[in-house]
């Protein structure tokens, strides 16, 4: 399948077959290694994107699925996404920080969907992002603290 | 420690790749870290640990050691820049490659901090005292009117300063002062640390910029995946490869025979039926499309349930006396007012860091370059030369950041592998792991079973303890046939049991192993942890004390316990973690409904360390709700980075409690990914509280291993103290408890 895939704001042609995953796609033929692999059954959430808006594990569906929306990935910037980066900083959360692309895309969609949303809101959005290192304790608390950085500066 | 020294300018570009010009300067850490050093080409001196300084003020440290999650590299950059007086934003970390001029890099036994602390001031108190002295002359003032201050000296009669990066050129012409003239900073003016830094490397982890060993990319390079046989060290009877070939992307396909390591070092490789790609997709699924016929070899019949079984029957026997036991235990036994036993299992772990094993190798004819995430590039390194017979110094193993180790990129299997590879396809190329087949395919932290008595006496104190324990030996994946715990792996917890034990009795049982052995995050302390801890528990129930003063009376009279090692036991810090704990948890409340306490002590790589954990137990499902530790590393090199590690031990030691197990039936195990070897998730993520004992003047010892093996047994404890029952054999889904 010869197509145009929409990733952050820009195109890229991609030459591929069409039930290969987006995972694959965005990372050995885009080139755009943030998006990561972790268990390639939709388990663990390293290679969680937005399409559309919408959260998906990019090891789980095809490409041919994405063609014609709007890819967003780690390597993009969204408001959002700037305020968690900030508060993922300040709370000093990654350790190895391989699962931390996942969990920043996890954490924006949250607050695209939910302005404040409550330990029980992070929870049940999150809990699909496994971080072997266990940094859940700062997660949670760094998404509480882009919501506080965002109020701020309104 | 060796002297610091100049590296010549010459050296520069040669052994680092650094720019030159400034000062480097280098020393050799020389410390105990025998255990598989690499045996080739370790007969030249060459110091170790570097830093260089630059005409615009940067500061680099040469980082030896590999990153994966335990924030090593903030932390030896901050010893060196607070001495030195840097500005924080000035200093940078660059990752060494795999060559033994870097000193031993082998990432494990939580004892980086521990070996490098001394050296990395120094070096930074050296570069110091090289800017004063290139000021002072500049100046024509003596040095003592000096200082050093946020990357400037400063003139305290004038207050007149210069830029670090301005006195460089002038400093560099001199020599490095006398190692009796460098002065050390105190404690109390620690500027970084025992202080909170964040991480060298945020920005690239929120970015998606750091390069993982998975985000290597190399021009032309392929990419494989490689078919392994469910059952450890069989091989390929036959295979079809038609459907495979057809596969888009797919480009080539062989056998691979299995690599045995020589007997004593190295992890060789398993072998199997290669597939290689244009992309790591088209590899995966022409893996999935071939079909084999495996020889399964000796171990098809192993099978974890009956494995069990058996190692319970022998630990029920008496077994192999260890030597350090003492006393008189079957007499104890006799006189004691009441005698208590108890059996406990552990089942064999899988690692699982979030990015599987991986490297990528480019086999040049009469060179090899390498970039892996592994724990240990020079092993990784001595082992290519063996089996490619290529000279060592031929051989280049640079070390991308690792996506967790927890000890399984200690072992260079995968890196064996994809040598192999690019040397049969003449071009770069990734091998990639699944999640299957790491899940599959592992050097497992081996299976244990215990047998623990104990008599009491009327007042209910420990009178005599027996401890019977089999698991498969580490050894085993080095030295076949090596059937019974090697000395090393006794030492973790076992023998050097912390308690003031009068009759002391310690047996070791026979356990074969049928899958690859090795270690996994705080190693054989999870078996000592749980076993003694659970055991404890136990006593302390039939003697009708509280758990926690039943513990502090255990460990006995205030003592040290010195004999070889530089970092000797002491009973007194061993107590006042307990205490801690106990005060911050605020033991002793009643428990809520459906709630209990649980508490575990454990002393490993030389740190101390207490929890206490709340559960609930509603409809025989467990809940962690809290969890207090307190740890006692000396000095706290990095607090947050330690609370940070801390918090992670706890939701990995939670992760093994609740769900960790690895089964094999007919020699094959039957777990494949994270839905049937599950992870602690966020929602069951309880709340965490760390103290950290301020013992800054204390040596710094262990962080990143043992915060783990408490987890299990307080968590069982706290179980216990709700329900009354006992859990003895890991893990708590088995029980149908989560």
């Amino acid at each position: 399948m010869k197509t145009t895939l929409s990733i952050n704001g820009k195109p890229y042609a991609v030459q591929v077959p069409k039930d290969m995953p987006l995972l694959w796609t965005i990372r050995d033929i885009v080139g755009l290694t943030g998006t990561k692999f972790g268990c390639g059954v939709s388990q663990c959430g390293a290679c969680s994107v937005l399409i559309d808006g919408n959260l998906t594990k990019s090891c789980g569906i095809p490409v041919a699925a994405a063609v014609g929306k709007e890819i967003f990935t780690i390597e993009g910037s969204s408001e959002n996404l700037e305020f968690l980066r900030q508060a993922w900083n300040d709370g000093n959360v990654p350790q190895c920080g391989y699962c931390q692309s996942g969990q920043l895309i996890a954490a924006t969609s949250l607050l695209d969907a939910t302005a404040n949303p409550t330990d029980k809101e992070i929870d049940n959005v999150m809990s699909a992002n496994i971080c072997r290192c266990g940094t859940y304790t700062r997660i949670k608390k760094a998404i509480h603290k882009a919501v506080a950085l965002k109020n701020e500066t309104v | 420690m060796s002297k610091i020294q100049k590296i010549d300018r010459r050296d520069f570009v040669k052994l680092f790749g650094l720019a030159s010009g400034g000062i480097l300067l280098g020393c050799t850490a020389t410390t105990v870290e025998k255990k598989f050093k690499p045996a080739i080409d370790q007969d030249y001196f060459a110091p170790n640990l570097f830093v260089h300084l630059e005409k615009n003020g940067n500061v680099t440290l040469i980082a030896s050691r590999s990153e994966m999650g335990q924030g090593i590299r903030t932390s030896l950059a901050s010893a060196i820049a607070d001495e030195l007086e840097a500005d924080w934003q000035y200093v940078s970390v660059k990752q060494a490659i795999g060559h033994e001029k870097y000193g031993n890099q082998n990432t494990d036994g939580s004892r980086s901090v521990r070996t490098k602390l001394a050296p990395m001031r120094r070096m930074g108190a050296a570069a110091k005292r090289m800017l004063i002295t290139a000021a002072a002359k500049k100046w024509n003032v003596a040095e003592t009117a000096c200082k050093a201050e946020n990357h400037h000296i400063i003139n305290k009669n004038t207050n007149e300063k210069i830029f670090f990066g301005d006195l460089v050129e002038a400093a560099s012409q001199d020599e490095v002062p006398a190692e009796e003239t460098i002065q050390l900073k105190k404690v109390e003016d620690f500027k970084f640390i025992g202080k909170t830094l964040k991480s060298v490397d945020l920005d690239d982890f929120t970015h998606g910029t750091a390069t993982y060993g998975i985000d290597v990319r190399i021009p032309n390079m392929k990419f494989a995946a490689i078919a392994r046989c469910p059952v450890t060290f069989g091989t390929v009877k036959s295979f079809k490869k038609d459907k495979a070939a057809k596969v888009a992307g797919v480009e080539a396909i062989y056998e691979m025979p299995r690599l045995i390591p020589p007997t004593g070092k190295f992890f060789g490789m398993l072998g199997g039926v290669a597939v290689i790609a244009n992309n790591t997709w088209a590899a995966f699924q022409g893996k999935l499309a071939l079909a084999i016929e495996w020889d399964k070899g000796e171990n098809a019949s192993f099978d974890t349930e009956a494995f069990k079984k058996t190692l319970t029957e022998r630990v029920h026997k008496t077994g192999k006396l260890v030597p350090g036991s003492r006393g008189n235990v079957t007499t104890a036994f006799n006189a004691a007012e009441k005698t208590v036993a108890a059996t406990y299992h552990v089942p064999f772990l899988v690692h699982a860091p979030m990015e599987v094993p991986n490297a990528t190798a480019w086999f040049q004819g009469d060179k090899i370059e390498v970039w892996a995430p592994v724990q240990d590039p020079q092993t990784a390194r001595s082992e290519l030369a063996h089996f490619f017979e290529i000279p060592i110094e031929h051989i280049i193993v640079n070390v991308p950041f690792l996506g967790g180790g927890f000890g399984r990129k200690s072992k260079s299997d995968f890196v064996v592998e994809a040598v192999a590879i690019s040397k049969k396809i003449n071009a770069p190329v990734q091998v990639v792991w699944t999640r299957e087949d790491d899940v599959q395919h592992s050097f497992y932290h081996a299976t244990s079973a215990q047998y623990l008595k104990g008599g009491l006496d009327s007042s209910g104190k420990v009178t005599g303890w027996l401890q019977r324990v089999g698991f498969p030996s580490i050894v085993s994946s080095f030295k076949p046939l090596s059937d019974y715990a090697s000395g090393f792996e006794l030492g973790q917890g076992f023998i050097n049991n912390p308690y003031d034990l009068e009759n002391f009795r310690l047996e070791s049982v026979k356990a074969e192993a049928n899958l690859r052995i090795g270690w996994l995050r705080s190693v054989v302390h999870i078996h000592s942890g749980f076993g003694i801890n659970s055991f404890v528990d136990e006593l302390a129930f039939a003697a009708q004390k509280d758990p926690v003063q039943f513990r502090l009376e255990l460990i006995g009279k205030d003592r040290i316990l010195t004999g070889k090692s530089e970092f000797p036991f002491n009973s007194k810090r061993f107590k006042n973690v307990l205490t801690a704990t106990a005060k911050m948890a605020n033991w002793g409340v009643k428990p809520t409904k459906n709630h209990g306490f649980g508490v575990a002590i454990h002393y490993s790589f030389y740190s101390y360390v207490a929890t206490i954990v709340e559960v609930s137990v509603v409809d025989k499902k467990v809940k962690v709700e809290n969890i207090w530790t307190t740890i006692d590393c000396g000095l706290a090199l990095n607090k947050d980075n330690i609370k940070n590690q801390l918090e992670g031990a706890a939701i990995f030691g939670m992760s093994l409690a609740l769900y960790g197990k690895i089964s094999t039936k007919n020699g094959a195990v039957e777990q494949h990914n994270f839905f049937d070897y599950q992870m602690t998730r966020m929602k069951d993520a309880p709340k965490i509280h760390i103290h950290i004992v301020d013992a800054m003047k204390e040596p710094p010892t262990g962080v990143g291993e043992p915060g783990v093996p408490v987890m299990a047994p307080a968590i069982c404890n706290a179980i216990f103290n709700a329900t009354g029952e006992r859990v003895r054999s890991l893990p708590l889904a088995d029980l149908g408890m989560v």
